[in-house]
């Protein structure tokens, strides 16, 4: 029997009936058209599939939808302002952060998360941070310096604009 | 995969979740952080016909805190929660250290202390150090009330546990340190994160002499375990390499360890050795330099 949710997805409230056995990574890729959250393994391991829920990641294909009801869920597409990139995201472009791009909306949510919990990072703890998310093209080296990259340029907003890093960065 | 087809029941008391359990305990099963159900579901190892799903307990159920005699965790506390609580690093801090090993940061998010004891998967890390540590779980039925189960007496087998079907895990009680201290360690799972081998032990000096001590093992057997063989020969003693050495040697050897892809028996009796002495070496090199302090 379907039972209906109610959730915000990027700002946008959404009302839909779901069956309950649905995976969240089902949900947003085939009934909400978010393709941009990637289904990797299935099995809870590399990352790709990563959201933000209420603020916390998860693994979008490790939960049903109808535990989100009343949840408030950020993916890769609610990140930027129009055209104006997140800085996680201009961090990725400008270290070449990727390859084929597939474990990137992951890397990127997860490291959301990562500098909102920690702004200013060492190394060892952005690799310990990204431990959920599995690369297979650049041997994670220029990730790491994507997300050094972010964290800098989020710093450097937040002095400017005499605000914390965490405020800086956060999406609404 | 997608799981089976089931009944989903999302109570939002505990009262409400108490009633269903005694209704449907037998065919359901308690979907918390999900972390270990759902990924049995959609390999469709698991194919419960009831789901009930206690999100809505979350904020009741998820809580460190002190009494008197006890640090107290409520079964919904999540792995992050607990790695980054102030209180147990000032108490318990091999709770955070060995909760900081498990899985990666988004099931650390979402995974909790309730879901890991009740799955009692053996290769799980906080059943073992919750043992070494002497916990107590209170479980709470609509038809029994509270009932306290010393955690000895809790993990039967694979994947099981003396709890009813009728009954939840409320909350895990833990003696507050007397000056004991703990380390775990592990050999994990490369991809996983799941402990081939773990040792955790909690262990008390007076002027360098062991006094007490407790060793559990993780990912040996069935099911979480204690060394009770290394805990007697090391008790009064001086450690050293070699004392610690010796009470260890082949304290496996006896053990019907599992054996899967991950490590035959003979590999597991090996490191649990190992493990065993790195273990004890750290718990009481901390005990030391406390002294030393």
């Amino acid at each position: 029997m379907k039972r209906t949710i109610k959730l915000k997805v990027n700002g946008t409230t959404y009302e839909r009936a779901v069956e309950p056995r649905t995976l969240l990574v089902h949900f947003l890729r085939d009934e909400l058209g978010l393709t941009g959250t990637h289904i990797g393994c299935d099995t809870t391991q590399c990352g790709a599939c990563t959201v933000i829920i209420n603020g916390q990641s998860l693994k979008s294909c490790t939960a049903f939808a109808v535990q989100m009801d009343g949840a408030e869920v950020l993916t890769i597409e609610g990140l930027a302002k129009g055209e104006e990139l997140h800085p996680i995201q201009t961090g990725f472009w400008e270290e070449h952060g990727l390859q084929c791009g597939f474990c990137t909306p992951g890397m990127i949510l997860t490291s959301y998360e990562l500098l909102q919990r920690n702004p200013n990072p060492t190394e060892a703890e952005i690799r310990k941070g990204l431990e959920g998310n599995l690369c297979r093209c650049t041997g994670y080296q220029n990730i790491v310096k994507a997300v050094q990259h972010a964290a800098q340029q989020i710093n450097n907003a937040a002095t400017e604009s005499k605000a914390s890093p965490v405020e800086a960065a956060k999406v609404p | 995969m997608i799981p089976s087809l089931f009944d989903y029941f999302a109570p939002s008391t505990l009262d409400e979740t108490l009633l269903l359990l005694d209704q449907y305990g037998e065919d359901g099963k308690i979907l918390a952080g999900g972390h270990s159900l759902i990924p049995a579901m959609r390999l469709r190892l698991a194919q419960p016909e009831k789901i009930i799903d206690i999100g809505a307990l979350r904020p009741q159920l998820s809580y460190i805190k002190q009494n008197d005699n006890n640090i107290v965790i409520g079964a919904m506390t999540s792995y992050y929660e607990i790695e980054t609580s102030t209180l147990l690093k000032e108490t318990w801090p091999v709770l955070p250290e060995a909760t900081s090993l498990i899985g990666d940061t988004q099931i650390r998010n979402w995974g909790t202390i309730g879901g890991s004891l009740v799955h009692a998967d053996p290769s799980s890390d906080l059943p073992a150090v919750l043992l070494a540590l002497g916990a107590e779980l209170v479980l709470q039925s609509k038809a029994g009330g509270e009932r306290l189960v010393p955690i000895e007496e809790f993990f039967v087998h694979i994947m099981t546990t003396s709890i009813e079907p009728n009954e939840l895990l409320i909350e895990i009680r833990i003696p507050k340190p007397q000056g004991q201290k703990a380390s775990y360690v592990k050999l994990a799972n490369k991809a996983s994160h799941y402990a081939v081998v773990g040792a955790a032990v909690v262990v008390s000096l007076n002027q360098g002499i062991i006094r007490e001590i407790k060793i559990a093992f993780s990912g040996l057997a069935a099911t979480p375990l204690r060394a009770e063989g290394v805990e007697e020969a090391l008790k009064g003693q001086l450690p050293n390499d070699a004392i610690i050495a010796a009470a260890c040697k082949e304290c496996a050897a006896e053990v019907d360890a599992l054996t899967d892809l991950h490590g035959s028996q003979e590999y597991r009796r090996a490191m649990a050795e190992v493990y065993a002495k790195r273990a004890i070496k750290a718990a009481i090199s901390r005990n030391l330099s406390l002294i030393r302090l």
